[in-house]
C-alpha cells in the first residue's frame, strides 16, 4: 500500500512538467489551430535557459525566479517564431503550418548545440527541497511534493485567465470565429501572438521546472513530443482540464508500468490513447471538430489531370537519363539515386493518401517499416528466397494497413493524424522491444538480394523498374474511378455519400493501398541496404515523408516524387556541413513561406504566369474532368 | 459619412460587385435592397474590408479605408452585424457582449450592458445562458447588441429580419427606429420591402452587383417597374 502511494506520488510529480508543456500545446492548437511540432523544442530551450540562469543566480529565491524567467524567455522566443514563421502561413491550409514548425525544430536543435554544446547537463537541485520525506516509510523527494502542489495552481491560474478575464473571453471567441472577432474591432493577430507567448512560456516553464529531476539534453525535444501530443489528444485538443487529467493518467500509468510491466513502457501511452480515441473519438474533454469550421478552407482545388504530351516527354527523358546512369560507373551516384527512388516511392504513397484522400497520416513509416521487416523476417527466420520475400513485403504492409486503417479512418483531421501516429509508435515499440524475434535496437542484418541482383547496377535497375512502375501505378489509380471517388470523399463527404460512394470504405481501401505501396518501398529498401533497423518505423521517418509531400506540393500529383527527390538531394548536400540542421530548417521555413503551394505548385504557377503552360482558365474552357 | 466609389469586389476569380457607388450621410438610415444573391452581403463585407475591393475606394468619415485591416475599420466606428449572426456559441450572453466592447469614440454615444438589456429585455433574462441555447430571434438581438457594445457610428445590418418570427420583426423595427432617433446612421440590407420601408429613409437597389436604383421610397413607389424587375415582393 505504502509503495503504491509512493508510486502514485511519483506519477503525479512527473505529470507536472508534462501538463505544463501539454497545456501550452493545447492552448496554441485550440486558438490558432496550429499543430506546433516545435513545442518540444520550446521545452528543451526552457530547460537549457533555466539551467544557465541557475548557474549564475544562486539561492532559494533565484531558483524559482530562474524557472519563471526561463518561461518568459521561451515565451518571447515563441513570439519571434510566431511573428516570423507562422504569421505568413496562417492562411495556408490546415496542417500545412506543421511543416514550418518542423523547420523551427531543426533550427533550434542546432542553435542549442551551438550555445550549450553536445554534453547533457545535470539539473541543479532546488535549494531548500533537496531531501526526501518519508510517507508511510517510503521515501518521497521533497521536490516531487512541491511539483504536485504547484500544478493545480497553474491549472487554476490558466482556467481563471481563460474564463474570467477579458483576454480569456476574446481568446475563446477567437477560437470559434476569428474573423468575427476582428470585425468587432479586436486585433486578432496580436491575440494569436499572445496565445503563442503563453503556450511557449508554459513549455519553457515545464522544461525549467523539471531540471532537478531530469536535467537538460539535446534529445529532450523529440523525447517529449510524442508524450505531449498523446496527452493533448487524450484530454481533447484545446481542453486544459483534459490536458491535466491526461497528463496525470499517463504519468501514473507510466510509473506503474515501469515497476510491474517494464516491456510495456514504450507502448503504454499509445495503447491508452488508442483505447480512449476508440471510445471517445475527440478525447475525454474534446469537442467534435467540424471541417472548415475555422475558416481554413483553402482555394478550390484545381482539377488533376493526366500528364499532357510535354509532361510525358519530360518524364520519359528523365527515366531514360536514369537508365543510362550506370554507364558512367559512379557507384556513389548509383547508390544515391537508388536511395532517392525508394524515398520517392514512399513519399508518393503518402502523397496518394494525403493529397487525394485528404488523410494526413503521421504514421506512414509504419508501413514502409512493415514492408522492410516482413521481408527481413522471412529471409532470416524462414529462409524465404528474396524474390518471394520481396513480393510478400507489400502484402504484409498492406495487411498492417488494413488493420490499422480500420481503426483510424473513423476519425478525421488532427485526430486521425494522432491515431495513425499512435499505431505507428505501437508497431515501432513492438519491433524495438521484441528483441529475440526482430533483433530490437540492433536491427536485422544480412538481408541481401538474390544472386542475379547482387551487383549495385543490377539492383539499381531493379529499383528503377519497380519504383517507377509503382509510382506510375499510383498515378494510374489516382485517375481511375477509385481515385475520383477518393477525391470526392475528401471534398465533400455528404455529396459523395449521396452519389452512392461509401466514403469510409473508399478511405479504408486507399489507406491499405498506400500502405502496400509504402511496403514496396520498404522491400526495396531492405535489400538495397542489406539491413533494417527500428529507425525505419520511427516518427521521425513519418515526419520526413510529410515534409516531403508538403514541400513538393499537396495539390499536385508529382508533389510527393519531386519533394522526395529534392529533400534527399538537399540532405545529401547539406549533411556535409557541421550545422546542416540549421540550414535545412531555414530552407524549409523559407520554402513554406515563399512557396505555400509546394515546389511543384509554385513552379507551375510561375510557368503559367510566364505563359509556358496552359492556364487554369484555359483548362476550364477545355472542360477537364 | 460613408462613401463607396466604383468598387469592384471578387471572390477568387468570381467578379461579384462592379462599379458600385453610393454614400450615406450622418444620421441617415438607408436600405440596401436586392434579391438573394444580388450582392448585399458582399457589399457589407467590402465596406468592412473582409472582402477587399480590387478597384474603387471606400471612405469613412473622410478617410480612405480601402485595404485597411478589418479590426481597424471596426475601431473607426463601423459596426457590422452579419446575416448569419455568428454569435460565439460557447460563450454566455454577457461574454458575447464583452467581446464587442470598445471604448466610446469622442462625442459618441456610449452603450452599457444595462442600456442594451433595456433595449433587448429578452437578453437580460438569459444573460448567463450560452449562445447556443438561444432561439434565432434572440441570437439576432444578441448580434446587434454585441455590435452596439463597440459604440459604432454607422451600423451595417445584414438582413436582420431574415428567418425570425413576425412579432420579433416588429420589435426589431422599433429597435432600429430607437437607434435612428438617437442619431445612429444605419445601412440595412433587406429583401423585405415592407420592413425596409418601416425604418429607412432611402432605398438603394442592387442586382448582380450593380446599382439599379437610389432614391426615396416615394420615388420607388412611382416606379413600380423598378420594383417588379429587381425585387421579389
Ligand atoms: N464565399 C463566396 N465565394 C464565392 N462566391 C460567393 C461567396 N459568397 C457569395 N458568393 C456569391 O456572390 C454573389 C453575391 O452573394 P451575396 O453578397 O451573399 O448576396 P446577397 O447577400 O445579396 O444574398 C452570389 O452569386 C453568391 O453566390
Ligand atoms: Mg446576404
Amino acid at each position: 500500500m505504502a509503495l503504491l502511494i509512493a508510486q502514485l506520488l511519483t506519477g503525479l510529480a512527473n505529470a507536472a512538467a508534462l501538463f505544463l508543456v501539454a497545456s501550452g500545446l493545447s492552448l496554441i492548437f485550440g486558438v490558432t489551430r496550429i499543430v506546433n511540432f516545435a513545442h518540444g523544442s520550446f521545452y528543451m530551450l526552457g530547460a537549457f535557459i533555466g539551467y544557465s540562469l541557475m548557474q549564475v543566480l544562486p539561492g532559494h529565491f533565484w531558483f524559482w525566479a530562474s524557472v519563471l524567467l526561463a518561461g518568459i524567455a521561451v515565451g518571447l522566443i515563441g513570439v519571434i517564431v510566431e511573428i516570423c514563421v507562422l504569421r505568413p502561413v496562417y492562411k495556408a491550409p490546415e496542417l500545412f503550418q506543421l511543416v514550418a514548425t518542423f523547420g523551427v525544430i531543426l533550427v533550434i536543435q542546432d542553435l542549442a548545440l551551438l550555445v550549450w554544446g553536445a554534453e547533457d547537463v545535470l539539473g541543479p537541485r532546488a535549494p531548500g527541497l533537496k531531501g526526501i520525506i518519508r510517507i508511510m516509510g517510503e521515501p518521497v523527494p521533497k521536490y516531487d511534493l512541491a511539483l504536485i502542489a504547484i500544478t493545480p495552481f497553474v491549472l487554476f491560474g490558466l482556467w481563471y485567465l481563460l474564463t474570467k478575464t477579458r483576454i480569456g473571453i476574446l481568446v475563446r471567441a477567437a477560437t470559434q470565429d476569428r474573423e468575427m472577432v476582428g470585425a468587432l474591432g479586436v486585433n486578432q493577430a496580436w491575440l494569436f501572438t499572445g496565445v503563442f507567448f503563453l503556450g511557449a512560456a508554459l513549455a519553457g516553464l515545464g522544461g525549467a521546472i523539471q531540471l532537478p529531476k531530469g536535467g537538460a539534453d539535446l534529445m529532450m525535444d523529440f523525447n517529449i513530443l510524442a508524450a505531449i501530443f498523446v496527452v493533448v489528444v487524450i484530454g481533447g485538443m484545446g481542453s486544459l482540464p483534459g490536458a491535466y487529467v491526461a497528463a496525470v493518467l499517463i504519468s501514473v500509468l507510466n510509473v506503474f508500468g515501469v515497476s510491474y510491466l517494464p516491456q510495456s513502457t514504450l507502448v503504454l501511452m499509445f495503447v491508452v490513447m488508442a483505447v480512449v480515441l476508440m471510445i471517445k473519438p475527440y478525447g475525454l474533454f474534446g469537442r467534435e471538430e467540424v471541417a472548415g469550421e475555422h475558416g481554413q478552407v483553402g482555394e478550390p482545388e484545381r482539377p488533376i489531370k493526366p500528364a499532357d504530351a510535354r509532361g510525358r516527354m519530360i518524364v520519359g527523358c528523365l527515366i531514360a537519363a536514369l537508365a543510362l546512369l550506370p554507364m558512367f560507373d559512379s557507384t556513389f551516384l548509383t547508390i544515391l539515386i537508388t536511395d532517392i527512388l525508394i524515398f520517392c516511392l514512399f513519399a508518393a504513397s503518402l502523397h496518394f493518401l494525403l493529397g487525394l484522400g485528404g488523410l494526413v497520416s503521421f504514421g506512414h513509416a509504419a508501413f514502409f517499416g512493415s514492408g522492410a521487416y516482413v521481408a527481413a523476417l522471412l529471409v532470416s527466420h524462414a529462409g524465404t528466397p528474396m524474390e518471394l520475400a520481396f513480393l510478400l513485403a507489400p502484402l504484409g504492409a498492406g495487411m498492417a494497413a488494413v488493420i490499422i486503417g480500420w481503426m483510424c479512418i473513423r476519425l478525421t483531421g488532427v485526430y486521425f493524424a494522432m491515431l495513425t501516429m499512435a499505431f505507428a509508435q505501437l508497431l515501432w515499440s513492438l519491433v524495438f522491444q521484441w528483441g529475440e524475434f526482430t533483433g530490437g535496437d540492433d536491427g536485422m542484418v544480412d538481408i541481401w538480394p538474390a544472386e542475379w541482383l547482387s551487383t549495385t547496377n543490377a539492383y539499381y535497375y531493379f529499383t528503377l523498374v519497380v519504383g517507377v512502375g509503382a509510382i506510375i501505378l499510383l498515378r494510374h489509380v489516382a485517375h481511375s474511378p477509385f481515385g475520383y471517388a477518393l477525391r470526392a470523399s475528401r471534398d465533400s463527404e455528404r455529396q459523395a455519400e449521396a452519389t452512392g460512394i461509401n466514403t469510409k470504405h473508399v478511405r479504408w481501401a486507399a489507406f491499405a493501398f498506400a500502405g502496400a505501396m509504402a511496403g514496396v518501398a520498404g522491400g526495396l529498401f531492405v535489400f538495397s541496404k542489406g539491413s533494417v533497423f527500428p529507425t525505419e518505423l520511427e516518427i521521425a521517418k513519418s515526419f520526413d515523408g510529410l515534409i516531403v509531400v508538403f514541400l513538393g506540393g499537396v495539390k499536385t500529383l508529382s508533389g510527393g516524387v519531386v519533394g522526395g527527390a529534392s529533400l534527399e538531394l538537399i540532405k545529401d548536400f547539406l549533411t556535409r556541413f557541421e550545422f546542416w540542421r540549421l540550414s535545412l530548417g531555414v530552407l524549409i521555413i523559407v520554402v513554406v513561406i515563399l512557396a505555400p503551394e509546394g515546389i511543384v505548385g509554385t513552379v507551375r504557377k510561375l510557368a503559367e504566369h510566364a505563359g509556358w503552360m496552359r492556364s487554369k482558365n484555359a483548362r476550364e474552357v477545355t472542360g477537364d474532368e | 459619412m460613408l462613401d463607396l466609389k466604383s468598387i469592384e469586389s471578387y471572390y477568387g476569380k468570381a467578379h461579384i460587385l462592379s462599379d458600385l457607388s453610393f454614400s450615406i450621410g450622418a444620421g441617415e438610415v438607408v436600405s440596401l435592397l436586392g434579391r438573394n444573391g444580388a450582392g448585399k452581403t458582399t457589399t457589407m463585407k467590402s465596406i468592412m474590408q473582409m472582402v477587399i475591393p480590387k478597384g474603387g475606394s471606400v471612405s469613412f468619415l473622410g478617410s480612405d479605408i480601402t485595404g485597411l485591416a478589418t479590426h481597424k475599420v471596426a475601431k473607426m466606428g463601423l459596426g457590422y452585424v452579419p446575416e448569419d449572426r455568428r454569435i460565439f456559441t460557447d460563450l454566455t450572453i454577457l461574454e458575447n457582449l464583452e467581446v464587442g466592447r470598445q471604448p466610446p469614440r469622442d462625442g459618441g454615444y456610449e452603450w452599457s450592458v444595462e442600456a442594451l438589456f433595456e433595449l433587448f429585455p429578452n437578453l437580460k433574462e438569459r444573460q448567463k445562458n450560452r449562445g447556443k441555447e438561444m432561439s434565432g430571434g434572440e441570437q439576432q438581438m444578441l448580434t446587434i447588441a454585441r455590435t452596439l457594445m463597440g459604440n459604432p457610428k454607422l451600423l451595417l445590418l445584414d438582413e436582420p429580419s431574415e428567418g425570425i418570427a413576425p412579432v420579433i420583426i416588429e420589435q426589431m423595427a422599433e429597435t432600429i427606429l430607437r437607434l435612428k432617433s438617437e442619431g445612429m446612421s444605419i445601412l440595412l440590407s433587406e429583401q423585405n420591402l415592407h420592413f425596409a420601408r418601416l425604418v429607412a429613409d432611402r432605398a438603394i437597389i442592387i442586382e448582380s452587383g450593380t446599382k439599379k436604383f437610389d432614391a426615396t421610397f416615394a420615388e420607388l413607389d412611382a416606379h413600380p417597374d423598378v420594383r417588379d424587375a429587381y425585387l421579389s415582393v
